[in-house]
């Protein structure tokens, strides 16, 4: 598979000129067809934002929800039929904002789904106001006085979850993303991907060489397996560390049904025999 | 005496319920017809609950306020069931439990139970005293015994079949003493009322639902609702469905819809209070026409409300939940037969035309049982409409009914693209004014046209001529349905509506042939009564409400309805 086998004809791309969607766009079409993931056999769940409109303009089974909602949905899809690539795809305001109780116990859930996460520490949509993520002062035309909650650390706090797959990225490193993402996808279990993105229109802090000079990527001998090593480097900020923090390889939800281990099929393509109603109702129920 | 009804009164955590579980099906095997339900606080412990069971020679599905037979089990017994404590009610209770009161006739159920080892034989020694009182034969209850208890293990067997002969015994000094409970058994000679099925409306959506290829259920749990996912929970691997407890109604509500996106056939479970959080669910839905079955155990609002206790107060909501236009479907099942083939009938209806589908039940209806002669299976037959995609497949193609051919990822050459945003016939977003005129038509009018041509009419009870005609829906049926053959008034009339939304095209037709019309509901604002104005123009001025959060009885409705005709 090539990367133009993603490409969607006739396409009005909404986002601004010099927008990082742009780039994880590429990221996302390079990454499924080097992975071989036909668009038919990928479904990609988003939420609302700009970043969620992202799988109208690739070639994807897509289910554009609503503000928050994506991994319920994601969850359930890939529940009722394991044999897709499921991914959840949102922003910072989606998933760390509107969503975040479902980010919380989808961690806990571990349903074999990658979730990405736009970070752009802004809200693009609505026009400018803080996000979860946006940093303490920042003025916005809301926070007019500047942000004053303490932005939210996704990866301490799916690390604190124990989740199965800790990672974050930074779009400006286009093969470096690519490769934490196949990461992702192979993952067995749900992987958390933060990934940073500037916003060209509403952040005028965070640009392409802000992340350049504060982030740096963890070196190649450390050990994602190591949870108290993970949890402290994903509190580091002065300069933020990107790659892969944790890796915690445990049951799926799928796993946990209890419905796919001697049968392989989706829940969804099996037939039931309207007898072993009939047949519970006369032997229990009589 | 033709049926009698036996209450049992308790608090919380002494057992009520487990008397009545083996009471039922015991009575039921020795071939009499059974009506149980419970009311119940909202407490773990303590409080003061009572459960009603008729017996009865006749069928029997609705509740009375009449007691016969009472079973104190709590000193707050008495008092909390004062108003339906007659003269005739025969009440018993151990003096060691609930003190000296007047009018008990002393049972030492507790010195009884602890001769036999420990208290908690109580229910054990108390249902073998119900079941002599009523004439089960002792054989029958010990066989039924034996089977309840036989995974508890033989010290605990054993000892439960000697609480059966300890309550036997107690039951032998009363009828000594010349207590005589006389009850007939079934009348129908025709079978044998023993095989029956017995189940409760909570096991009939259930159990419906599987039946209709319910093959996901997600829910947050909430009284009343919750039984449905627990019994599916418990049977997950027979029926090979996913069952989930979310972490809130939200996310119960878009799983459903996931469910069914990728191809499974998903439904919540909830209350009113839990569906509250749920609209945006079902409004996602509604735009991107996936199919999805809510089931809402009705209970009394706004807010918290009465947590345990009954009412019909949700038909609003369920009617306007969701913001903009699209159609839906709203069926209220009267009767247990009704709540397995009306849950069964919801998904098959979901899926061919891609709207949400409620099922509105109520504490009441959740939480009573009795006894059905059979259930016909090939009743609304279980139909699927998912298609295999081609390479140009659109999800939203234009149709000349409004329903497009609905493919899932994974299952042809297609592409399923689905958005909760307006948009083209391929699914993807667009803010054309044209297509937004079409697609709104294609979702609200359309649908809505198709669903009225496959409504499931009211059902008219009692006098097919009639002069005067009550109208109801969902779980009062049975209750009017007795009060009607109480009232013996052949120019009255019943209309009940087991689907409450679409009405049925010809409704006005119903309405004009009467000279007096009732509605009788169980809230406050007539909310169906609401519904039939909007949709008719037409007003019915006599209406039977009731709203303290307990179901209706027959005897008040009897004499609600005679004051109503009398005026």
């Amino acid at each position: 598979m090539e990367a133009k086998d993603y490409d969607v004809r006739k396409v009005d791309i909404s986002w601004c000129p010099g927008c990082g969607n742009f780039s994880i766009l590429r990221i996302l079409k390079e990454t499924f067809a080097e992975l071989g993931i036909r668009p038919e056999d990928l479904a990609v769940v988003s939420g609302i934002g700009q970043s969620s409109k992202t799988p109208h303009y690739f070639k994807t089974n897509t289910f554009h929800s609503l503000h928050g909602r994506a991994l319920p949905i994601a969850t359930a899809v890939k529940a009722i039929n394991p044999n897709l690539t499921v991914i959840a795809e949102g922003g910072d305001g989606d998933m760390y904002g509107e969503g975040g109780n479902h980010l919380l116990h989808a961690i806990r859930r571990n349903p074999d789904i990658t979730n990405i996460i736009h970070d752009n520490m802004v809200y693009g949509l609505t026009k400018g106001q803080a996000s979860p993520t946006t940093m303490l002062g920042v003025k916005t035309t809301l926070q007019v006085n500047g942000v004053i909650l303490e932005p939210f650390n996704p990866i301490a706090f799916a690390i604190a979850l124990n989740a199965s797959f800790v990672a974050r990225a930074f779009v400006g490193d286009i093969e470096k993303t690519k490769e934490i993402l196949k990461k992702a996808i192979n993952h067995k279990g749900y992987a958390i991907i933060d990934l940073f993105q500037p916003c060209p229109s509403y952040n005028k802090i965070q640009t392409y060489e802000w992340f350049k000079n504060n982030t740096y990527y963890l070196e190649e001998t450390y050990n994602p397996n190591d949870r108290i090593e993970a949890f402290k480097r994903s509190l580091e900020t002065e300069k933020l560390p990107l790659g892969i923090f944790y890796v915690n390889q445990r049951k799926t939800f799928e796993e946990n049904i209890g419905l796919y281990e001697n049968n392989k099929d989706p829940i969804s393509f099996r037939e039931r025999n309207q007898q072993i109603i009939t047949e519970f109702i006369d032997s229990k129920m009589r | 005496m033709d049926d009698i009804s036996i209450v049992l009164c308790g608090e919380a955590g002494q057992g009520v319920e487990t008397i009545e579980e083996i009471l039922t099906k015991v009575l039921k095997s020795s071939r009499y017809n059974i009506f149980a339900t419970r009311e119940y606080m909202s407490r773990i412990r303590g409080g003061i609950n009572s459960t009603e069971i008729r017996v009865s020679p006749k069928p029997v599905r609705a509740y009375v306020d009449r007691i016969d037979l009472l079973f104190a089990f709590s000193n707050k017994s008495l008092d909390h069931l004062k108003e339906r404590i007659s003269e005739k009610t025969l009440i018993f209770g151990d003096k060691e439990v609930i003190g000296e009161l007047q009018n008990v006739i002393d049972v030492p159920i507790l010195k009884t139970a602890k001769n036999v080892g420990s208290v908690i034989y109580s229910n054990t020694v108390t249902a073998g005293l119900i079941s002599a009182l009523l004439n089960v034969s002792e054989y029958e209850l010990r066989n039924f015994i034996k089977k309840y208890f036989e995974r508890k293990g033989e010290e605990i067997l054993k000892k439960n079949l000697e609480a059966v002969s300890e309550g036997f015994k107690l039951a032998k000094e009363l009828i000594d003493s010349g207590i005589n409970i006389k009850v007939k058994k079934s009348d129908d000679l025709s079978r044998d009322i023993g095989k029956d099925i017995l189940f409760s409306g909570t096991e009939a959506v259930a159990l419906g639902s599987l039946a209709g290829g319910c093959n996901f259920i997600s829910g947050y749990p909430m009284s009343p609702a919750t039984g449905v996912i627990s019994f599916m929970a418990s049977h997950s691997k027979e029926f090979e469905i996913i069952a989930e407890q979310s972490e809130d109604e939200i996310s119960a509500i878009n799983m459903a819809i996931g469910s069914w996106y990728a191809g499974g056939r998903g439904m919540t479970t909830t209350s009113g209070g839990g569906f509250a959080l749920m609209e945006e669910g079902v409004s996602l839905a509604g735009m991107t026409e996936t199919p999805v079955v809510i089931h809402i155990g009705q209970r009394p609002g706004p807010a918290t409300g009465l947590p345990t206790r009954t009412e019909q107060g949700d038909l609003n909501l369920a009617l306007y939940a969701g913001h903009g236009d699209f159609a839906r479907v709203i069926l209220a099942p009267g009767t247990l037969e009704d709540s397995f083939y009306l849950s069964k009938y919801a998904f098959s209806l979901a899926d061919k035309y891609q709207v949400p589908v409620f099922i509105l039940t109520d504490q009441y209806l959740l939480n009573s049982q009795y006894n059905i002669q059979s259930l016909d299976y090939n009743k609304y037959p279980t139909k699927k409409y998912v298609v295999k995609t081609e390479k140009d497949y659109q999800r939203y193609l234009f149709t000349k009914t409004g329903v497009s051919p609905r493919g899932i990822p994974g299952f042809g050459e297609g592409l399923v693209i689905q958005t909760g945003n307006e948009h083209e016939e391929i699914g993807h977003t667009t803010e054309n004014a044209t297509l937004r005129k079409n697609m709104v038509e294609k979702r609200y009018y359309e649908k809505l046209n198709q669903l009225k041509n496959e409504v499931i009419y009211p059902e008219l009870l009692g006098g097919k001529a009639y002069k005067y005609l009550l109208i109801g829906w969902g779980s009062t049926r049975c209750i009017v349905e007795e009060a009607l053959k109480e009232i013996k008034e052949p120019k009255l009339g019943f209309l009940h509506f087991k689907q409450v939304y679409p009405l049925p095209r010809e409704m006005m037709g119903y309405l004009i042939n009467a000279q007096k019309l009732i509605v009788i509901e169980n809230n406050a604002s007539a909310q169906f009564a609401n519904l039939i104005k909007m949709e008719t123009g037409f007003e019915i001025k006599n209406k039977i409400l009731k709203y303290n959060g307990r179901c209706f009885s027959v005897e008040e409705v009897v004499t609600r309805i005679k004051e109503i005709l009398e005026d």
